[in-house]
């Protein structure tokens, strides 16, 4: 059992760290800022910790390593950020039909295009609505925080095992780049047989096994699908999401990842001054606490959606409330670094109504 | 006093079932061999096919053992992400002229020039066949196929790709040999090289690799002879037969 | 030696390779359909007596639905 100390580490080396106490064995990356701290980190610590790390040719190539890693019941991952992912989405599709627990992480940073090498949310639809084709859902986790990136990582990989399906961990270049202090844990009591009642070990004594996504055979797609759909109802029971002063508050502000953590701080610093704001910081993107929201939206209260995009997760805000409320949007425009206080005139605004 | 025995014995790991590919296909019998080079070599049990996208997909209905799809042109990362979760299994892929020299022309390179330590099978019929018979990187100039109706086009498309050749010349490269299965001669010689690639394999000397000159008679638009034939006048011409790549003999000089 | 072909009509696609490779040119394409619609091959009982079990006709079949069979002499008693 390791001794739990402080260390001050930047997010990329949290997720990193956070991988390989989870006992990831192997990773496979590819350069792109601003997450080269990944492939970077684990270029050394993972041969030392007796894995196996990969400078993949693309990041194409990292995902389908990913894939065939994965499929045989051993834990692993791959890094990008937000144009890296985009060539990650056939892999993705891939690993969601043939039922492949990879993890991959998301640094994601300014889009469309080249865009910038700073942070943003603009990839909430490629991770949440499906970046690939057809009908599947990743988990997504948004950690807010270095710690939480560490954590979430962890936790990654037990769900992704959990519902044989990959996880997707979105960070971005401000928790990617950010320095803070973190107390390192390993999970105790991992199974030792995770994996290896499916994965592709050689067919010794028993039929062989295959892993695919393609099903030609009558009826045989519309099964796959509505299997993986009942998987993704299951999956609901691992919404996360953090409630900080709402229940007695006026106006909702929704917002994730590294704007949930600032908008927190707005949010406290308007409570000093008597106004009734809370927050709802979603850390589970999929499943969405649409639940929550509605609870509270039925409480007559009202709510702001600030992204570091042009609008996205405001639609799962509206969605989820709907019957009852709408939601007023603020864009942290993509390429300028958000403050505490660029939010303070959206949700006073909001506030006033 | 006599007996009978049986002089053809096919290898467990082919399933005994009817295959989907057209008539005269020849990866009927580069199923075969593959079946009889890891039989004999006592690999089957600890054996992890890679399919991939072509008409051999269905590969894993033939030979029964763990198997994966992969997506269009990338079995080469998958097999290298199998192999590095499972160094001690035979990991191979299967692949045709499109899948292989097309789409994962970077998929193959690298994983060759990494020098993993797996084995490609790639099968050239100079033809997309699947697909319905469009221009491959492997097409011959003045090839008319759906996408250069006209024939194939040094000036518009490029010359053909001569794939071993390229991966002979890649650092991490321990075999590469080219054969055909066009006749019984050629056949046997076919044999002896996917055997020496899984046996390189266990080896762990670095990355075997063996293309197979084969018929598309369907998308040639020919019977089965003739489609047979032109591996002997078309192809093999142009794609040359023989050994490009064995660290072993070099050392053994 | 007597040796003798079998071949499992139920796969033969007819692309008459076999035919090419018999060394005794024994092998010929029959009249008959099977129910995929293939018309299949096959060796008549006079061409049979010529076959001299190489197996060259299963060694280039893409179907493996050919099975070759041969005799030998029995162990004996010497040494």
């Amino acid at each position: 059992m390791s001794t739990p100390k402080r260390i001050f580490v930047k997010g990329n080396e949290a997720i990193s760290r956070g991988a390989l106490a989870a006992g990831m064995k192997c990773f496979f990356g590819y350069p792109i800022t601003p997450q080269n701290d990944i492939p970077e980190f684990l270029s050394q610590a993972l041969p030392e910790a007796g894995g196996q790390f990969v400078q993949a040719e693309s990041e194409v190539a990292a995902a389908n390593m990913l894939m065939g890693a994965a499929a045989c019941g051993i834990r692993a991952m791959t890094s990008s950020s937000s144009p890296g992912m985009s060539l990650k989405q056939e892999a993705i599709s891939y690993m969601a039909g043939s039922e492949i627990p990879g993890v991959i992480v998301n640094v994601s940073r300014g889009g469309p295009g080249l865009g910038d090498i700073g942070p943003s949310q603009g990839d909430y639809f490629q991770s949440v609505k499906g970046g690939g084709h057809g009908d599947y859902k990743l988990l997504v986790l948004a950690p807010g925080t270095v710690q939480e990136a560490y954590d979430l990582t962890i936790k990654a990989f037990d769900l992704a095992f959990k519902y044989r399906n990959p996880v997707l961990v979105l960070a971005d270049a401000i928790i990617g780049q950010m320095k803070e202090p973190v107390v390192p844990w390993t999970p105790e009591n991992r199974d030792p047989e995770e994996g290896q009642d499916w994965g592709l070990q050689g067919a010794v004594n028993r039929p062989p096994r295959l892993i695919k996504s393609l099903f030609l055979d009558d009826g045989a797609l519309a099964g796959q699908n509505l299997k993986l759909q009942a998987k993704y109802k299951a999956m609901q029971a691992e919404v996360d999401q953090e409630l900080f002063l709402t229940e007695d508050a006026e106006l909702i502000v929704v917002a994730f990842g590294s704007i949930g953590r600032i908008a927190k701080s707005t949010v406290r610093k308007l409570r000093a001054q008597g106004k009734k704001v809370g927050l709802v910081r979603p850390i589970t993107l999929f499943p969405f606490p649409s639940d929550v929201l509605l609870g509270l939206a039925k409480q007559g209260k009202r709510f702001l959606t600030i992204e570091h995009n042009m609008g996205q997760m405001v639609e799962d805000v509206r969605l989820a409330i709907r019957t009852v409320a709408d939601s007023a949007f603020h864009a942290q425009l993509p390429g300028n670094l958000p403050t505490p206080d660029d939010f303070e005139e959206p949700i006073l605004k909001a506030l006033e109504g | 006093m006599t007996q009978e025995i049986r002089v053809t014995n096919y290898p467990e790991v082919l399933t005994d079932r009817p295959t989907h590919y057209c008539p005269g296909c020849h990866h009927g019998t580069a199923h075969r061999l593959v079946a009889e080079a890891i039989t004999d070599l006592g690999l089957v049990d600890k054996s992890i096919l890679i399919g991939s996208i072509g008409c051999s997909v269905f590969i894993y209905n033939y030979l029964s053992l763990d198997a994966i799809e992969s997506p269009h042109g990338r079995a080469p990362a998958v097999a290298t992400g199998v192999k590095r979760a499972r160094p001690d299994k035979i990991v191979f892929t299967y692949q045709g002229d499109g899948d292989l020299a097309s789409i994962g022309m970077a998929e193959i390179m690298h994983c060759a020039n990494r020098g993993e330590n797996i084995t490609t099978i790639f099968v050239n019929n100079t033809v997309y066949g699947m697909t319905g018979g469009q221009m491959a990187p492997t097409t011959l100039v003045g090839q008319k196929t759906t996408t250069c109706p006209g024939g194939r086009c040094r000036e518009n498309e490029g010359m053909p790709i001569r794939m071993t050749e390229i991966i002979a010349s890649l650092g991490g490269v321990a075999y590469a040999e080219r054969v055909a299965v066009n006749n019984v001669k050629n056949i046997m010689k076919a044999k002896k090289a996917v055997t020496k690639a899984f046996e390189y394999q266990t080896r762990e000397i670095g990355f075997s690799f063996v293309e197979i000159l084969a018929t598309c008679p369907t998308n040639w638009h020919m019977t089965p002879l003739q489609a047979n034939k032109r591996v002997e006048t078309e192809m093999i011409p142009y794609f040359p037969l023989g050994n490009f790549k064995d660290v072993l003999a070099k050392e053994e000089k | 030696m007597p040796s003798r072909v079998e071949f499992r009509e139920d796969r033969c696609k007819g692309c008459l390779l076999c035919t090419e490779v018999c060394p005794t040119g024994i092998i010929q394409q029959s009249s008959r359909f099977n129910q995929k619609g293939y018309k299949v091959v096959e060796i008549t009982p006079e061409g049979m007596s010529q076959c001299k079990g190489c197996a060259f006709c299963a060694m280039m079949c893409p179907d493996f639905c050919i099975n070759v069979f041969t005799t030998k002499q029995a162990k004996g008693g010497k040494k």
